[in-house]
């Protein structure tokens, strides 16, 4: 009671030394919103203040898209309040908007306007945005063939690793098999196997599926296989003692305890097969990101080079975010896991 | 409501069943020598019987308790429940830990159901997980996974996955070892009336004498490693029972004279 009322009358006793407090709190809600609003609209005019030093198609409606940008940034901030989640996400990432505006003016007038970095290595915003405007068709038919390939190598590889790992896990037999072929070729890296993978395998697409359920198998095996290892033996005497049979072990005790190692292994050999689906793509089968790229740097066109670059670090981040999700999901009963 | 879940329980409830540890004898090989534990241990216990059993730490209790669950196999001698020797673990003998390993992945409902689940008899008898929440007083935590449960309340959790499966001989190893003395003293009392209306034979584990003068009507003290009988005591009182009953403090004094403790308590 006695710090309540305390607290109470600190409060309004404190004397005010802003002069306009609205004014302070404005400044700091909105603020970064406006200058982000101001980046924006700096990087619309470096679009269409200045000639262009080359021939690009979209510099115009770059221009126009900043603007609108802009006012996005401006009225969101401002108005976040009437606005609810969207309006605060907005406010948040207020700052970033800064930065990225600020990036791209810089990068629009040292690579359209004034040249100062080497042209066709360094290209300009706007043509980037004519690779995806002009160059879709092309570029979704890659985004979809490398999806298709990394899904089904990934949940090949993923499949056999789990089971692999829990056999060997839970299994002596399987063990003693299994273990001395994982420690003599797990760790060769999957690119390894690549010349002769493709001329053992019917189809370029088969052994590109190959190696990257071999990429995506290895981690996912190992730790799977360290998750059932690592059960504490408590659990099985508990689930024992109240009438549990061996496949109930396996299933309701080993594999849940075993879960999130299981993640841990789905996400590194997530990153390992990424590596192999580009390689495999740019070696050996004419269709996908990986290959995009290859074509690309054939003809120069540095443009496409990091279209594509921007689309393949989407799709992979996507990737890891689903991943994530599906992991929480199915770890609710875990605390403190990390966000993605 | 708590009334109508003991109704339910009891509704399952088998009597306890007696059991007979015949001379058994247990080592464990340690680095390839040998660590005898048990030495020719032989305890008849009655059906219904609330069985202590006190000893210096590392004796061989806990041990004992594994090979009367059937997850150990003795050396020698024999152990029987109901006249049927003990060769694998089942549910009508459940152990309570001295940690409750409550499972992190379930809930609380779902780790009270643990036993019906895989005896496969889940869907039929989902009310007896209920009764059992109830019965520990747990019922609006059915959803908490573990980790959002105290020490106590982890351990009353694992106290209901046992009972809902209706034990006739309930194994508890310092089940309340690591909780507050508050918390203790209440559970204290919640066993004793648990055992006193649903009948269990209960094997009880502690290193605290006065726990076991106030819960058992029977107390078993073993000597160092490898455990012997060192004593068998009676504790012919009636519950509920007082700690400062001169009676109960004698036999503690007693009791700690066994266990070698005389010239400081
Ligand atoms: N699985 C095991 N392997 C080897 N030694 C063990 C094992 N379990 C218990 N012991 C040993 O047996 C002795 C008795 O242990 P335990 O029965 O746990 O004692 P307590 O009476 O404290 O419960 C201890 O010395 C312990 O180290
Ligand atoms: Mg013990």
């Amino acid at each position: 009671m006695s710090t309540y009322s305390l607290s109470d009358g600190l409060a309004s006793g404190a004397p005010r030394t802003s002069h306009a407090p609205w004014l302070a709190t404005w400044v700091q809600e909105s603020g970064a919103g406006v200058a982000a609003s101001a980046a924006w609209i700096a990087f619309g005019l470096s679009c269409l203040w200045w000639e262009d030093v080359g021939d690009w198609s979209r510099t115009h409606s770059l221009g126009i898209a900043a603007f609108v940008i802009a006012a996005i940034a401006l009225f969101g901030t401002v108005g976040a309040d009437y606005l609810g989640p969207a309006g605060r996400a907005l406010r948040q990432r207020a700052p970033w908007l800064i930065a990225l505006g600020a990036f791209l003016t810089l990068w629009e007038v040292a690579t359209a306007k004034f040249a100062w970095l080497p042209l066709p290595f360094f290209p300009p915003p706007q043509s980037i945005i004519e690779v995806y405007t002009d160059d879709l068709p092309k570029l979704l038919d890659s985004v979809f063939a490398s999806v298709k390939l990394q899904l089904g190598g990934y949940l090949i590889g993923a499949t056999i690793g789990f089971l692999t790992g829990v056999s060997i896990g839970w299994s002596r037999a399987v063990g003693y098999w299994v273990h001395p072929v994982l420690r003599f070729i797990g760790p060769l890296p999957a690119t390894a196997w690549l010349p002769i993978a493709f001329f053992t395998f019917p189809s370029s697409w088969s052994a590109s599926t190959f190696l990257i359920a071999l990429a995506t198998g290895f981690p996912v095996t190992v730790l799977t296989w360290s998750g059932v290892a690592s059960v504490s033996t408590a659990y099985y005497d508990v689930a024992r003692t109240l009438g549990a049979k061996p496949s109930f072990l396996v299933l309701k005790v080993a594999i849940p305890a075993a879960l999130p190692h299981v993640f841990v292994g789905l996400f590194m050999g997530l990153g390992a097969s990424f590596a192999v689906l580009v390689v495999a793509e740019m070696i050996g089968v004419k269709a996908g990101l990986g290959w995009y790229l290859q074509w690309a740097q054939g003809w120069a066109a540095y443009a496409n080079m990091y279209a594509a670059l921007i689309v393949m670090s989407l799709l992979c981040s996507g990737a890891i975010t689903l991943l994530f999700a599906i992991r929480d999901r199915l770890l609710v009963w875990q605390k403190g896991t990390v966000k993605w | 409501m708590v009334e109508a879940a003991f109704a339910e329980a009891i509704a399952h409830a088998a009597a306890g069943a007696a059991l007979d540890i015949e001379q058994v004898s247990h080592a464990f090989d340690i680095d390839g020598a040998e660590l005898p534990v048990l030495s020719e241990v032989s305890i008849a216990v009655e059906p219904g019987e609330l069985v202590a059993l006190l000893g210096p730490s590392g004796c061989g209790k806990s041990t004992l308790l594994r090979l009367v669950a059937g997850l150990d196999k003795p050396k020698t001698g024999t152990l029987r429940e109901d006249e049927v020797r003990i060769r694998s673990p089942h549910p009508s003998r459940v152990v309570v830990f001295q940690d409750p390993t409550l499972f992190p992945w379930r809930t609380v409902w779902d780790n009270v159901a643990l036993g019906l689940e895989a005896q496969g008899i889940l869907k039929s008898q989902r009310h007896r997980v209920d009764a059992a929440l109830d019965l520990v007083g747990l019922s609006d935590f059915r959803t908490a996974y573990p980790h959002q449960l105290s020490g106590g309340m982890a351990q009353r959790v694992a106290l209901a996955r046992a009972l809902v499966n209706d034990p006739k001989i309930l194994i508890l190893d310092e089940p309340l070892g690591k909780l507050d003395s508050l918390t203790r003293i209440t559970m204290q009392a919640e066993l004793v009336s648990l055992w006193q209306r649903k009948g269990f034979t209960t094997l009880l584990v502690t290193h605290d004498a006065e726990e076991a003068l106030v819960l058992a009507n029977r107390v078993i003290v073993f000597s160092e490693r490898p455990a012997r009988v060192k004593a068998d005591i009676r504790v012919d009182r009636p519950y509920p029972r007082h700690r400062g009953d001169p009676y109960l403090a004698d036999l503690r004094r007693q009791i700690l004279g066994l266990l070698g403790l005389d010239a400081t308590w």
